[in-house]
């Protein structure tokens, strides 16, 4: 039986992982087969994590990250949570790969998944001019038309990303100011190939088997257009993964674990969260990082109480 | 087995007249996505390559066969049989998932 098991490999986990594996509790990180990383793998510049005046690459960071937990003897498995039992003192987690673990403590870091806007032929066309991913697809886009959907800080990376690629980029925001940082929306307004869409929201999806187009709808007046677009990027937000474990811990009325006050315990004893699958606010690779310390230290003291 | 590189010169031979059918990994360095799948890839390949052979196009070197084939976000993975498409799968997926869309080819 294991000491500890964290799921999930973002800044919350590793930074999770780093703490318990110096604490001696020779922890079990279950990273994912194919999003170890979490979602700073899909971002290009990281302007804003201290102690790196001139910025990095997000994958390099979770290298960093991951080189880090892994010298203080965490052991990484690539392979994907899909059942726990948490409810008991032993805690049993299975991977998609066929393997049981058991364990005295879980911390969950399992994150955030993209938003999907929830129109008819999302899904159909997602990979064939509808994207989550401007650093993987934007290479597909040169000298083409194209279109953001969001107001944040996601949005405005993207859209500024892209007109690397595109030649033109619409930013479509449903509100008339954005909520992303201040330098990161000067940065996109000051872009010449990128024109904001204030007030407007997607109605529609148009193509087969490829996009084409979309239908907006103006959000004061109701009024709608046809824009021809050969892709969209969609960046309006994300939601707390909470799947494997809605049924068994206390979730808040939004969606994420629960936690009691500053710490990292959930509703059952044991079981810690941290990082955005418990951060309705803040969402930073640095306070998720800060967050998973808490929930390595908090598991610590339990795993000392009981023991 | 780790999966071959094919190019606009070889795509006919390796390809399209493969008499088996033929997984094409679109792919590039750049693409986090793509380089978890790819070790995947590798593994499927080498329990399965009988049945069905794994190859990979890198779209920055191959960027007109990208095009060909419609690629708008990768990894893509595009199963040719007879000369034609007949499975696409989009974007990365753990190895069950990625059994179960290719069953099919190689049960």
């Amino acid at each position: 039986m294991r000491e500890v098991i964290i799921i999930g490999s973002g800044p919350a986990g590793y930074t999770a992982g780093i703490y318990t594996a110096r604490a001696g509790l020779n922890p079990l990180l279950i990273a994912s087969s194919v999003e170890a990383g979490g979602e700073l793998m899909k971002t290009t510049e990281v302007e804003n994590y201290p102690g790196f005046p001139t910025g990095l690459q997000g994958p390099e960071l979770m290298d960093a990250f991951r080189a880090q937990a892994e010298r203080f003897g965490t052991e990484v498995l690539l392979d994907d949570v899909i059942e726990v039992d948490l409810t008991g003192a032993i805690k049993i987690v299975k991977t998609g790969g066929g393997q049981t673990f058991e364990a005295k403590t879980v911390i969950l870091a399992t994150g955030a998944a993209y938003r999907e806007l929830g129109l008819p032929k999302e899904k159909e066309l997602s990979g064939h001019g509808v994207s989550w991913c401007a650093t993987c697809d934007g290479f597909f886009f040169r000298e083409k038309t194209i279109a953001v959907i969001g107001g944040g800080d996601s949005a405005m990376e993207e859209a500024n990303f892209l007109t690397r690629f595109a030649s033109k980029v619409y930013l479509i925001h449903r509100r008339d100011t954005f909520k992303a940082s201040k330098i990161m929306q000067e940065r996109a307004l000051a872009n010449p190939k990128i024109e904001v869409v204030w007030n407007t929201e997607v109605a529609e999806l148009l193509g087969e088997g490829k996009l084409s187009g979309i239908i907006t709808r103006n959000t004061v007046d109701g009024s709608t257009k046809q824009l021809d677009l050969d892709g969209l990027f969609i960046a309006v937000g994300n939601d707390p993964r909470v799947w494997l474990v809605e049924n068994q811990v206390e979730l808040t009325a939004e969606k994420f674990i629960k936690v009691e006050g500053r710490s990292s315990k959930t509703s059952l004893p044991g079981v810690f969260a941290c990082g955005d699958v418990i951060d309705p606010t803040y969402r930073q690779a640095i306070t998720a990082a800060g967050s998973g310390c808490v929930a390595a230290l908090d598991a610590e003291h339990y795993l000392a109480d009981v023991k | 087995m780790s999966a071959k590189s094919v190019t606009t010169a070889t795509f006919q031979a390796d390809v399209l007249s493969s008499g088996k059918p033929v997984l094409v990994d679109f792919w590039a360095e750049w693409c986090g996505p793509c380089r978890m799948v790819s070790p995947i890839l590798d593994e499927i390949s080498s329990e399965h390559g009988e049945k069905l052979t794994i190859v990979k196009v890198n779209v920055d070197e191959e960027p007109a066969l990208a095009q060909q084939y419609g690629i708008t976000s990768i990894p893509a993975l595009q199963v040719f049989q007879g000369g034609e498409v007949v499975k696409s799968i989009v974007g990365a997926k753990p190895k069950p998932q990625l059994m179960a869309d290719l069953s099919e080819f190689i049960n």
